[in-house]
């Protein structure tokens, strides 16, 4: 780069192209053929329109101040547009006009400034091309040998080859050194918790009743009609004051009724369910979204996020999708009120898999 | 070296001359300026994909930095009390409440809001078009292999600008978005549960995300950015931009007007036209209405939302997983259904770095390159390329695999087997195509250079027989389809030790898949036959 490349010629005939750059580099099995064309050379210069007609070129540079006139206009039409538009009143009308005059007068500043220079240059500037001669991007050999040089010099006043004692030991340190910076990572996440642990529980409990999201109010089992699903929270939890959304995150649950003939439960969970009421957590076993959409003719819930597809008749097992595991049901049952409760926590972590999960 | 510092009072000087003086003899800036000032800088219109890319990203800087005087990155409850009120009342997150306040309290908030994100879109889709660019022209070639990474590199953090910064205001969306990076680092094994842990400050979402994607949103990434960006201009620079092939432009010289006036009035008056456009688009179209989305909550979601364009191919390889892949062994869950995509993606990128290196390899040219190829010249790169594409785009349709089938009344079983077909056998075809297509075009060229082009003129011989006057081309038109290069598949030859190694045979099997059909450019002799066979 440091040679002087007289940047700047005027265009002249060329030489032949087809010598590459470096005369030694191998063009490996590229086919140079002898009887190849030669470069012809540059064609004969073409003159624009405005270089040969007066009043074309009179009548761009008008059109070239005229835009940078109306970028002035749309400038001041900016700064009047915020005092016109204001959006004081709690009017969402308003912010959209402040927005979009702002906006159109910014607009017309930018893109007035931005074709004036643009035709200023193409239409009007002198059309010059120029040729710079290109030169090997690894210099000089005369460079090269200087900068091998640099480094053989350096490498024998400092011994870096030949007191390979010391220069290990350094290696050594400078490995060692970063260490204790990845240590201090840690401390990203609180020390006295673990995440298996975290992610083994939630906030549901024997007794805890479930309530109706977001409103915190408990259901009753006589208030699910069949067909009917409601989106649930432990009761207590619209109420906490910390970590709402982390428990949130694992325990929101979805409550279906279906007809009690209809569900075809596993021996050692007929007990979970009460009068064809079924609990199963919303949080998808794939990555995570909320299992929202509930198909009730079908009993099929849909994940949005990745279409994952679980059958609510058949303890929540995936029929499409990229999720592998059922969605975990929550053991249900009806306290002397006539609330539904439930029987216990989850019997295995909720929400997507991870690697001590088994 | 000049010689004593002169003392006579010079004729006047016009104040730019003397304030240019003023300045050079502080800062040497003269030097400079002899050096750069007349560069020829060659011109096409695919160039200007690069500039675009830039200049987006220098809204991005610009819009950015205002957001951050209101912007507050703190998940700490408030409920809201702003001017937008179907929200009055609702706990949120501060974040989400200053976002607000940027949309509805501050005048032109709105707007630099949404030029923010439109440029934001703009940024990554302009690096996309112009890797792409690079890559069929083959301007990845020596001496610029370090540019494509470091372009490459920057792809990458435009993602992550891009997907830290949706995360920012804490809405219903951003929030699931992150649930969804939650549950993929979670299917990592062994690092995945620690990772999200450490990553959320505890439990997901907790209160911590927020602030950190922050940092790196407004500094971390941005500082990368920018030095990268400034290494890839200086080598741009040092190597002098490509040109394509045309008379007069050879492999020794750069073609084009200087940088200044003519490329500085372009260049600069082409970034204001981006930042009027990126304006008028602000101004009038909506983008990531949050205040529709509300406050993240774990539990609600609503079907159809999809994240920002660029994120889509991942969301979309999620998709296409088929069920079931995910095992319990060694008492250790394996997420297959996570590992695959994440695999898939991984080594899709890994081929896109390696590429230029590969392709160097099995050619063996060690020559610097500067004449841009044309595509069809280069049939097996164009035909990986399209491939390639096949791949992305099948990905990223995946991403929008509901809106496909409630748009076209299909089922989802049916849109997913076809796009998961599309992914792995699209690919195939798209090469077969590609490359059919660019070997017909080459031969088409070869026809034009011998016989001419049509000219649309018929004319009635002697003999009652209607035909088309053929017009020979001239040196210079001629010139941009003969002044290729072709290649031949390589010889195996035994080393000097008389071997043959697996490298070797690896290399002459890739070269003769690349070089196997192959058109050569019209030589000087076979236009001259041709000639005489008219005659
Ligand atoms: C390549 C670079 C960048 C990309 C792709 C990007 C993208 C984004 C996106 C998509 C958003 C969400 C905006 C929304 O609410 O709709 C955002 C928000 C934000 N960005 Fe950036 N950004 C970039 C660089 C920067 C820089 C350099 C700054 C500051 C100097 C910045 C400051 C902010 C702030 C404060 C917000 C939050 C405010 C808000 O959401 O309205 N960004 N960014
Ligand atoms: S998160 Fe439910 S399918 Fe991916």
């Amino acid at each position: 780069m440091a040679q002087d490349d007289h940047s700047g010629t005027e265009l002249a005939a060329a030489d032949s192209s087809h010598e590459a750059l470096a005369p030694t580099a191998s063009p490996g099995t590229a086919l140079i053929s002898s009887d190849a064309f030669e470069n012809p050379g540059f064609p004969p210069h073409r003159p624009r329109v405005t270089d040969e007609d007066p009043k074309k070129e009179k009548r761009a540079q008008r059109t070239v101040y005229t835009l940078f006139y109306l970028s002035i206009l749309g400038s001041v039409w900016a700064v009047a547009a915020y005092m016109l538009f204001p959006i004081e009143s709690n009017d969402v009308g308003a912010v959209r006009l402040n927005n979009m005059f702002i906006g159109l007068g910014a607009t017309l500043a930018l893109l007035g400034l931005g074709f004036g220079i643009v035709h200023w240059g193409k239409a009007i500037m002198d059309d010059v091309e120029l040729a710079d001669e290109r030169h090997p991007i690894g210099g000089s050999p005369e460079t090269q040998a200087a900068a091998a040089k640099v480094f053989s010099d350096s490498d024998k006043e400092s011994g870096f080859t030949r007191r390979s004692v010391i220069r290990n030991s350094l290696i050594g340190a400078l490995i060692a050194f970063p260490l204790p910076a990845l240590v201090l990572f840690r401390g990203f996440a609180p020390q006295d918790q673990l995440p298996v642990e975290l992610l083994s529980h939630t906030m549901w409990a024997k007794g805890t009743r479930l309530a109706l999201d977001p409103s915190g109010v408990p259901i009753k089992a006589a208030d699910v009609t069949i067909g009917s699903a409601f989106h649930i929270i432990p009761e207590g939890l619209a109420e906490l004051e910390h970590g709402k959304l982390e428990e949130k995150a694992k325990a929101a649950v979805l409550l279906m009724r279906l007809e009690p003939s209809e569900l075809n439960q596993a021996p050692d969970r007929e007990s979970w369910s009460y009068d064809g009421i079924v609990a199963y957590s919303k949080i998808c076993t794939h990555v995570g979204c909320p299992v929202a959409l509930y198909e009730q003719h079908t009993h099929h819930l849909l994940c949005p996020c990745h279409q994952s597809q679980f059958d609510v008749a058949n303890h929540c097992e995936v029929i499409f999708g990229p999720a592998k595991r059922p969605l975990p049901q929550l053991p249900i049952a009806v306290d002397d009120e006539g609330y539904l409760i439930a029987q216990s926590d989850f019997t295995e972590p909720v929400g997507p898999s991870f690697w001590e999960r088994s | 070296m000049s010689t004593a510092p002169s003392t006579q009072v010079t004729p006047k000087r016009s104040f730019t001359a003397s304030a240019s003086v003023y300045v050079n003899e502080r800062t040497s800036l003269a030097g400079f300026v002899k050096e750069l000032g007349r560069k020829a800088f060659p011109d096409h219109w695919s160039f200007l994909l690069g500039e675009i890319a830039l200049f987006s990203f220098v809204v991005i800087l610009i819009s950015g930095t205002f957001l951050t005087f209101f912007f507050q990155a703190s998940m700490a409850e408030v409920h809201y009390d702003g001017s937008y009120v179907p929200l009055k009342g609702v706990e949120m997150s501060v974040a989400m409440a200053s976002t607000l306040d940027i949309s509805f309290d501050i005048r032109g908030g709105l707007f630099v809001r949404q030029m923010h994100h439109w440029a934001a879109l703009l940024f990554v889709a302009a690096i996309g078009l112009h890797m792409l660019r690079i890559f069929f022209t083959g301007a990845f070639r020596k001496p610029r292999e370090f540019n494509w990474l470091i372009g490459f590199t920057l792809f990458i953090l435009a993602m992550g600008e891009g997907f830290t910064g949706y995360s920012l205001p804490d809405d219903l969306l951003s929030g699931n978005g992150l649930r969804i990076i939650d549950g993929l680092i979670k299917g990592i094994p062994v690092i995945g549960t620690w990772t999200s842990f450490l990553l959320f400050g505890g439990e997901f979402p907790g209160t911590a995300i927020v602030g950190r994607l922050y940092t790196l949103h407004i500094l971390l990434l941005p500082a990368i950015v920018v030095a990268l960006i400034a290494i890839h201009l200086v080598l741009v620079v040092v190597h002098k931009h490509t040109q394509y092939a045309a008379p007069g432009k050879t492999q020794q010289n750069a073609v084009g007007p200087p940088i200044l006036p003519i490329y500085a009035a372009k260049a600069g008056g082409f970034f204001f036209i981006i930042f009027g456009v990126l304006a008028l688009i602000a101004s009038l179209f909506t983008i990531n209405p949050i205040w529709n989305y509300g406050p993240y909550d774990p539990s609600p979601v609503s079907a159809g939302t999809q994240p920002d364009w660029y994120i889509g191919f991942a969301d979309g390889a999620l998709r296409l997983i088929p069920p079931g892949w995910e095992f319990v062994w060694l008492d250790r869950t394996w997420s297959f259904n996570i590992l695959v995509p994440l695999i898939a993606i991984g080594i899709f990128i890994l081929l896109v770095v390696a590429y230029p290196f590969i392709e160097a390899w099995v050619k063996g040219d060690h020559r610097e390159h500067h004449i841009a190829d044309r595509p069809r010249n280069a049939p097996t790169r164009t035909a990986i390329g399209a491939a390639g594409v096949t791949f992305y785009a099948g990905l990223w349709a995946a991403a929008s695999s509901d809106i496909l089938a409630t748009h076209f009344s299909l089922t989802m079983e049916g849109v997913i087997h076809a796009l998961q077909a599309m992914v792995i056998i699209g690919p195939f075809v798209a090469y077969f195509i590609a490359k059919r297509v660019c070997i017909a075009l080459q031969k088409k060229d070869r026809e034009v250079v011998l016989h001419g082009y049509e000219s649309g003129r018929i004319v009635k011989l002697p003999g009652g027989e209607f035909i088309e006057v053929h017009q020979p081309l001239d040196e210079y038109d001629r010139w941009k389809l003969v002044s290729y290069e072709s290649y031949e598949p390589l010889m195996i030859r035994p080393n000097a030790r008389g071997k043959i190694t697996v490298g070797q045979r690896l290399r002459a099997g890739m070269s003769r898949w690349f070089f196997e059909d192959r058109i050569a450019p019209v030589t000087k002799g076979e236009l001259e036959a041709s000639h005489s066979a008219h005659h």
